[in-house]
């Protein structure tokens, strides 16, 4: 399928992500990826790598550096131009949405590119999505770690059961039309205000 | 956000000083008096910039002065047709030098006074030193290829004798980072705007040795760059935007408001710099560095001056730079796409209705007042100038070809 292998150049400060384009990229036949996570010297490690085609994410502050060094630069043997498929814009939509940009050396057929950024583009929003899915179970684990708290200062200042604490958490939560959680943050915060932690 | 707002308009900025101007019409309530409902992006390039105007997902943005030319003249990829309907603010940037640079400019008769000639010899000296020495050209960074930064001190260092393609390296930098790369020894100087210049003052690593604002008095930095299809598609909500850019570039200018200001432009949204920092673009009151300060007129204008009139004079300089420096070709279909690209006659339209002072032309000779001078326009009176280059040229917009042949020939002297 590969018949000579490109060789990519991979350029993101999440290591997490680069590692995940990575990986995809191999999965998909491609032997020679490199990954670059700082772009110090970064002109010297293109003049060595000579990437056909490069990945870099659009949150990187340096595209405007790149940019010109892939126009001006003597350490760039062969040009190096944006990948604008001008009969894809929708490619390059789906590719700005998902946070990614490519680079190709000059002459390169769009059709030995196009899988490479479709591969980043899919690997981008999946990290995406992973990143917001983590976020809310990390949310989720820490609202539970607070009512387990706002449990406790009920039951050793109430004398009440587990029970007990978390319907009248809850009770409050619907009287006021709050999340069980935010309650429960009052109460650890009012807690810790009024006097030595009763919930240890 | 106001649910029955008129017009919706999503617009893109870079953390910087001079985005304040857009950045307060949103933030302060210009936009919504004139039923807009303005989202504001920051972004984290330029070529973020120019990708999301290019695909739509900003109406418009805060952009270098030349670089909407640069999208039109086909320089960039994904290039889309771009246009200057409103100019935000004159002046604003520096040139910094580490402290080595600044010793041996000092052995060469440089004082902490920021004359340009002055400045301009005593660094030419130590090129000059430097090269008989065998050591390598210094290396100056610029935010981007097709800005004022470039321009400005490439035209600053060939008037003083130095070809800066030839005598010293330039490279790009994000301008956040200036004042490490120059700590670090990987760049010996550069041109930025505010406040990365008394960023490096302050951290004793940098000498402020010359300013835009004595380089090219009154001279255009940065502007609102729009899609042009938008444009066309939406003219009242861009008249609507013109009149709320108005109002808060003049509120923006007035003293009285600079603490207000730093304060909304301090937080993490927008610059994420303390207050205290933003002071020097907006006093003019700067520290150069080994204990000198200067208070420099007219160091930043948001308004002031016709700050925001999109001069054609101002896009034409930019090209002929562009030119000079084989960023593009000298052809008539080209000067005819940088004639075409800022669009005062949309400016003078948005705001007709408020009875404002505005311009009667569309360009000026640049470099021709030598005093502030008011000017006839339509309305109440304007102020213009002083809008002097340090070497004394004008640049005369009818004669690009003779000012393109003065500039072959100024090296080569």
């Amino acid at each position: 399928m590969v018949r000579t292998s490109l060789a990519v150049l991979v350029i993101d400060e999440n290591r997490i992500r680069a590692s995940v384009i990575e990986a995809g990229l191999r999965e998909a036949g491609h032997q020679r990826v490199t990954v670059i996570h700082d772009v110090s010297g970064i002109a010297r490690r293109i003049a060595e790598i000579e990437p056909d085609v490069i990945v870099i994410d659009l949150e990187n502050p340096n595209r405007d550096m790149l940019e010109n060094m892939f126009q001006l630069s003597r350490a760039v043997k062969r040009p190096i131009a944006m990948f604008v498929d001008r009969s894809d814009q929708a490619s390059i939509e789906a590719a700005v949405d998902a946070g990614v940009s490519a680079y190709v050396v000059d002459g390169l057929r769009q059709e030995r590119v196009k899988p490479i950024l479709d591969m980043a583009i899919s690997r981008f929003n999946a990290f995406s999505r992973m990143a917001r899915e983590l976020e809310e179970v990390r949310g989720e684990l820490e609202n539970r770690k607070v009512i387990d708290r706002a449990k406790g200062i009920l039951m050793k200042s109430r004398g009440l059961s587990e029970e007990a604490a978390y319907t009248l958490l809850r009770k409050t939560a619907m009287n006021q039309n709050r999340k069980i959680s935010d309650i429960a943050q009052s109460l650890v915060t009012a807690a810790g205000l009024l006097g030595p932690a009763e919930d240890e | 956000m106001s649910m029955g707002a008129e017009h919706q308009i999503t617009a893109g900025f870079m953390p910087l000083f001079d985005s304040a101007v857009l950045v307060a019409a949103g933030e302060l309530g210009f936009a919504a008096r004139e039923g807009i409902d303005l989202t504001l992006h920051r972004e984290t390039s330029w070529a973020n910039i120019r990708d999301r105007i290019a695909i739509g997902h900003f109406d418009l943005a805060h952009m270098l002065g030349p670089m909407p030319l640069a999208c039109n003249l086909g320089l960039t990829p994904l290039a889309s047709d771009t246009i200057v309907p409103f100019s935000l603010g004159l002046g604003g940037n520096c040139v910094t030098i580490s402290n080595a640079v600044w010793t041996g400019m000092a052995a060469h008769g440089a004082v902490p006074d920021l004359d340009p000639a002055r400045a301009g010899a005593a660094l030419g000296a130590f090129i000059r030193e430097r090269a008989g020495a065998g050591r390598d050209p210094l290396r100056f960074a610029v935010v981007h290829p097709h800005s004022g930064h470039n321009y400005e001190l490439r035209y600053w260092l060939a008037a003083c004798g130095v070809d800066p393609s030839r005598e010293i390296e330039i490279v790009i930098v994000p301008p956040p980072f200036m004042a490490d790369a120059l700590a670090a020894g990987r760049i010996d100087g550069y041109c930025v705007g505010e406040p990365w210049n008394s960023a490096a003052v302050a951290a004793g690593t940098g000498h402020i040795v010359t300013v835009k604002a004595l380089l090219w008095r009154n001279s255009p930095e940065k502007v609102i760059g729009a899609r042009k299809a938008w444009a066309e598609q939406a003219p009242e909500a861009l008249a609507a935007l013109l009149r709320a850019l108005h109002h808060s570039a003049r509120w923006c200018q007035d003293p009285a408001n600079r603490g207000e200001l730093a304060a909304v432009m301090s937080q993490r949204g927008f610059l994420g710099l303390p207050a205290a920092v933003q002071m020097p673009i907006l006093t003019g009151h700067l520290r150069l560095g080994g204990g000198a300060e200067l208070d420099i007129d007219d160091f930043f204008l948001p308004f002031d001056k016709a700050a925001n009139f999109p001069w054609k004079s101002h896009a034409l300089w930019f090209y002929t730079q562009m030119v000079r420096w084989g960023h593009v070709a000298h052809t008539p279909e080209n000067l005819a796409i940088a004639r075409d690209c800022y669009r005062p006659d949309l400016y003078r339209s948005a705001l007709k209705p408020l009875g404002v002072a505005l311009p009667g032309a569309n360009a000026k000779v640049e470099g021709a007042l030598k005093v502030a001078t008011p000017v006839g326009s339509a309305g109440a009176s304007l102020m213009l100038g002083p809008d002097g280059f340090f070497d004394g040229q004008i640049f005369d917009p009818d004669e690009i070809d003779t000012y393109l042949q003065s500039q072959k020939t100024t090296l080569k002297a």
